[in-house]
């Protein structure tokens, strides 16, 4: 291998892009636009639920009891309804996704020291966020049941109970539980995973549909050279990109990067190494510039946005879809993000990792240069 | 020495034949042409010498290194222009040509004065800072040749390098394979053109992937069955009309004022024609055998091709 000539198709690929607008913008622009959309609209929180109620009781206890509610960020109560017939169309109009209905005798059931029943409609059509809503509800109902429990035994015997668990949860890495923190992490993962392989998915392609390859392969220009010296344009804008996602990260989104900077990169430069030969192996194998980009599509988009682990948690996935999860690169690259960006950890616990994706870099750059052949069929 | 040397080289393409069990050599510093009409096989021919196709069966040397076995060797050492536009339109000319220049190691010492050279027997200096897609069909095969010619290959293959480029450029663009020849280049060139066949040192004929013949442009012209009448006549669609309907066992082709009569028995036919146009009173020159041009050669020998086929 011969790095003037290497050095020769880099320079001519740098050339090509800067002279085709369109590759520049889909290189820089795309990836910045998708990060914008993705990082503003993809929220994964459930709050301010909107909530109709139906107050039978209207008395001083259901008062305290939906004040419970209407503290917690999570339910905003939008309107006091009266009758089934309303909660029904609140929530068929969707101007409710929950209903909470107080029994009329619910003042005199507590008071009598009895259970209360309290009835908690949810849109199911939404299930993740009925199960959210169903979860906060019944945080909020145990605390209230608790409070008049030590009040109770208060009353009756003078003296405060103690309760004789003292349940404090807390959340590490993202204490306030905003999604975005684990979102944008991710996402700069699979934006990448789709660009690199997009924009090389051309490349190769290209050539052939123009003829430009055939005047190439008469000349002593190896396969390796070749495909290094067209990585190489690609791999400073893939870089470039990891740069804006990062600043955007910090600027735009107040994620916080808790890990080393330099092994982010380190990472992403391992990372995009894969994701680039895995264009141009696609690029060498269909020869059409349309076949390529739409196979790269397939291939990089849905695997690294639903089973990457970046949208669902990989451990909730039934079995076999589990074991598809480890074949997929940008699974361990979001894990890898994830970890640094939130935990603040290195290779120390997320060597296998990186290992992987080391791995995955090196069978794709064999792969391109084993499938690339300097003849015509 | 010879500069290609081919023996029983074949290609096929499932049930097509390609190239068939082809077997030339063209020595070191001649001008070969290739000549045949479209989908003869003369562009798989090429590839399979540059190296850039493998063949079925049979053998090849280029420059004394096996096509098969020696691929990336002859790749060194030869210069290819392919039938299509093989450089890139949004490189200029001067990016096209040291991109080259760079792929083939050319030494920066001297390489400015080679790219002058070569800018300036094309007549592309003016042009040097132009993209190369916007040149037209002429320049641009101008500047493939310069491409191809950067490292000073010791052959150069040209495929059907003149095909749509207008008459002037095809002449300056002969006048610049004559210079390569003063530097010992040898020159591989396919062509359907037949006046270019004629600037060949030598020549194939091929036709359905075989050389139906082969030498100097004189010798091929030996081949020719039969000798060649012309008459010339005014009213020659008249004359030519008269003389296919009573000559059924001739050839007779229409060439303007001239009619060309393909026969091998020349002094039956001679006569014979002058009373056809006799009796039906058109008056002509008298039917007199001429040298016949190479392709008065090459249409009797394709449809004798044709007939001895269809007769199988």
């Amino acid at each position: 291998m011969k790095l003037y000539r290497t050095w020769a198709v880099a320079r001519k690929e740098y050339l090509h892009i800067i002279r085709d607008p369109r590759s520049l913008g889909m290189g820089i622009v795309i990836p910045v636009i998708l990060l914008l959309l993705f990082g503003y609209a993809l929220s994964l929180d459930v709050d301010n639920v909107p909530t109709v109620v139906w107050d039978q009781s209207e008395s001083q206890v259901s008062r305290d009891f939906l004040s419970g509610f209407q503290g917690s960020p999570y339910f905003s109560i939008v309107k006091f309804v009266h009758g089934y017939g309303e909660v029904d169309r609140a929530i068929n109009s969707a101007e409710a996704l929950a209903a909470l209905i107080i029994p009329r005798d619910f003042a005199q059931l507590i008071e009598a020291g009895r259970a209360a029943p309290v009835q908690l409609i949810v849109d199911g059509s939404d299930s993740d966020t009925a199960d959210t809503a169903i979860g906060y509800a019944e945080t909020v109902a145990q605390s209230f049941s608790q409070q008049v429990a030590v009040r109770e035994v208060q009353r009756k015997t003078g003296r405060t109970l103690d309760l004789p668990l003292d349940y404090r949860p807390r959340t590490w890495y993202n204490e306030d539980m905003e999604s975005k923190n684990y979102i944008v992490p991710g996402l700069i993962a699979v934006i990448m995973m789709v660009i690199a392989a997009l924009l090389t998915s051309l490349t190769i392609a290209r050539e052939w549909e123009r003829g430009t390859m055939e005047q190439l392969i008469s000349t002593p220009v190896k396969g390796p050279e070749l495909i290094l010296g067209k990585l190489f344009p690609y791999f400073t804008i893939g870089m470039f990109d990891v740069l804006l996602a990062v600043l955007m990260g910090e600027f735009l989104f107040d994620v916080p990067l808790r890990g080393s900077v330099p092994l982010l990169f380190g990472m992403a430069a391992v990372f995009l190494v894969g994701a680039l030969s895995l264009g141009i192996l696609i690029s060498v194998v269909t020869k059409s510039q349309l076949l390529a980009s739409q196979l790269a599509m397939v291939l990089t988009f849905l695997p690294s946005f639903l089973l990457s682990g970046f949208m669902y948690a990989i451990s909730n996935m039934p079995q076999p879809i589990q074991i598809i999860t480890y074949v997929i690169p940008a699974t361990y690259f979001v894990s890898l993000l994830k970890g640094i960006y939130l935990k603040g950890v290195g290779l120390e616990v997320m060597a296998i990792q990186a290992g992987l994706l080391g791995a995955f870099g090196v069978v794709m750059v064999i792969l391109a240069n084993d499938k690339f052949k300097k003849k015509l069929e | 020495m010879s500069a290609i040397r081919t023996s029983k080289l074949k290609k096929t393409f499932d049930e097509v034949v390609a190239v068939d069990d082809l077997t030339i050599t063209v020595t070191e510093g001649e001008i070969f042409g290739l000549v045949g009409p479209d989908g003869a096989g003369k562009t798989t021919t090429m590839r399979l010498l540059t190296a850039i196709m493998e063949p079925t069966s049979g053998d090849a040397w280029v420059a004394g290194f096996h096509v098969v076995k020696e691929a990336e060797a002859i790749k060194e050492r030869i210069g290819y222009m392919s039938q299509k536009f093989g450089l890139y339109p949004d490189l200029s000319v001067m990016e096209n040509i040291n991109f080259y220049a760079d792929i083939y190691g050319v030494p920066r010492k001297g390489r400015s004065k080679r790219i002058d050279e070569l800018l300036a027997f094309s007549n592309l200096t003016p042009f040097k800072q132009r993209l190369a897609g916007n040149l037209s069909g002429g320049m641009k095969q101008k500047l493939g040749l310069a491409c191809a010619l950067i490292h000073t290959p010791k052959v150069l293959f040209l495929d059907e390098p003149t095909n749509g480029v207008d008459p002037v450029s095809r002449r300056d663009f002969w006048r610049i394979l004559y210079q390569l020849l003063r530097e010992k280049v040898t020159i591989f060139v396919s062509t359907a053109y037949l006046d270019e066949a004629e600037r060949c040192n030598r020549l194939g004929l091929i036709y359905k992937g075989q050389i139906l013949a082969l030498g100097t442009p004189d010798e091929v012209k030996q081949i020719m069955p039969g000798a060649i009448l012309e008459i010339r006549v005014a009213d020659s669609r008249k004359a030519y009309q008269l003389l296919k309907k009573e000559l059924r066992e001739e050839s007779v082709g229409l060439f303007g004022e001239r009619i060309h009569i393909v026969t091998r028995d020349p002094q039956k036919v001679e006569s014979e024609a002058a009373k056809i146009l006799q009796d039906a009173g058109i008056d002509a020159s008298a039917p007199r055998p001429i040298e016949p041009s190479l392709e008065d050669v090459f249409v009797s020998v394709l449809a004798e091709q044709e007939r001895s086929e269809q007769a199988r």
